[in-house]
């Protein structure tokens, strides 16, 4: 049996490491990622990140960035087409809905990744840092999928 | 026998109307008619492999116009894999067509780089750029029009430009014109019709 001051610094310890731990608890563990792909496009091209997101929290969670050591830049990012134009704007957050789901799909909310470092090929599986709104951070690994894919 | 030469007169010109008819006969398209709005595929420009091109040069074929580039990370991507997948549910005749995507940043893109982007999405499509003037005449042209929007800093810009698909047939008439959330089925079946079609010629 532990004694006292052994388990609070056991504790102590353990929270400490929580603090330093990369997956610092948050929102980050209420969101659950799948389908995270990578639309990898020839060359030195920026690419397009997308996965869809469930939010099993009981407020709503913003989706504010990412990053990988894969690539130089990562940005939020959204396209559309209305109006019959093609462009795409910066965007602050993506937000997950209180137990809802949102995602990052072609042709609307991406994540756009530039200057793969080395290049990323088909088949790779990309580690992306993704960022939220409190501060915390979550590791999903994205598929990387050829440039024809839908 | 001997037919009045009115008569025979008269037959003759059923015979060319009721063939004009036939002709002018129009198929049911899906998608958006554009036939006589907008006027003929012309342009002079450089293909992928750094060969001057023209519109003639695609007489013949049935063609798929986008305007794009390939910096652009997103929706001209996910367009280009849609008439990917068009292409392909074609089968053979996918031969008798052609995706055209025509730059419209003329600073980036070169025939190489287009070369490489073109091809990752499929072996049919051609990338065609030009300088600004040559695209700019392409766009008016076709009512179709782009933006290069401020740089981001490092040099990164975005091109702001017209969404759309236009179909033309192998005569180089603008028949029908499709978004870019256009269903694949409406596509497939609107092509296959062109091919369809044949070239007057």
């Amino acid at each position: 049996m532990m004694s006292r001051p052994s388990l609070l610094a056991c504790m102590a310890a353990t929270s400490w490491l929580l603090i330093a731990g990369d997956a610092v608890a948050g929102d980050a563990d209420a969101i659950t990622a799948s389908n995270a792909w990578i639309r990898v496009l020839p060359g030195d091209l920026p690419a397009g990140a997308f996965a869809n997101f469930t939010n099993a929290s009981d407020h709503a969670v913003a989706l504010t960035g990412a990053s990988s050591i894969r690539y130089g830049q990562a940005m939020l990012h959204r396209s559309s087409t209305e109006g019959g134009m093609g462009r795409m704007e910066t965007v602050d957050k993506l937000e997950i809905p209180a137990h809802g789901s949102a995602k990052l799909s072609p042709g609307a909310y991406h994540v756009m990744l530039m200057h793969a470092k080395p290049a990323v090929v088909p088949g790779d599986n990309v580690v992306l840092t993704l960022s939220f709104a409190d501060g915390s951070h979550k590791d999903v690994t994205f598929q990387a999928r050829p440039a024809n894919a839908l | 026998m001997k037919l009045p030469r009115a008569w025979v007169l008269a037959f003759g010109l059923t015979l060319a109307l009721l063939a004009g008819c036939h002709h002018e006969a129009q198929p049911s398209w899906r998608l958006t008619d554009v036939s006589g709005h907008l006027p003929d595929l012309a342009f002079k420009l450089t293909d992928d492999n750094g060969k001057t091109v023209t519109a003639a040069d695609y007489r013949g074929k049935v063609l798929l116009v986008y305007f794009g580039y390939t910096h652009c990370p997103d929706v001209c991507p996910l367009t280009l894999a849609h008439l990917h997948v068009v292409m392909q549910r074609l089968g053979a005749k996918a031969d008798d067509a052609r995706i055209l995507f025509v730059s419209v940043d003329p600073a980036r893109d070169t025939p190489q780089t287009m070369h490489a982007y073109v091809n990752a999405f499929d072996k049919r499509a051609v990338g065609l750029v030009g300088p600004d003037k040559d695209i700019e005449a392409l766009a008016k042209r076709l009512r179709s029009a782009y933006t290069r929007e401020p740089d981001k800093g490092d040099g990164a810009y975005d091109v702001s430009h017209s969404s759309a698909i236009y179909l033309f047939d192998r005569d180089g008439k603008a028949r029908v014109l499709a978004t870019p959330s256009a269903s694949q089925d409406d596509m497939v079946h609107d092509v296959s019709l062109l091919i369809d079609l044949g070239a007057k010629a």
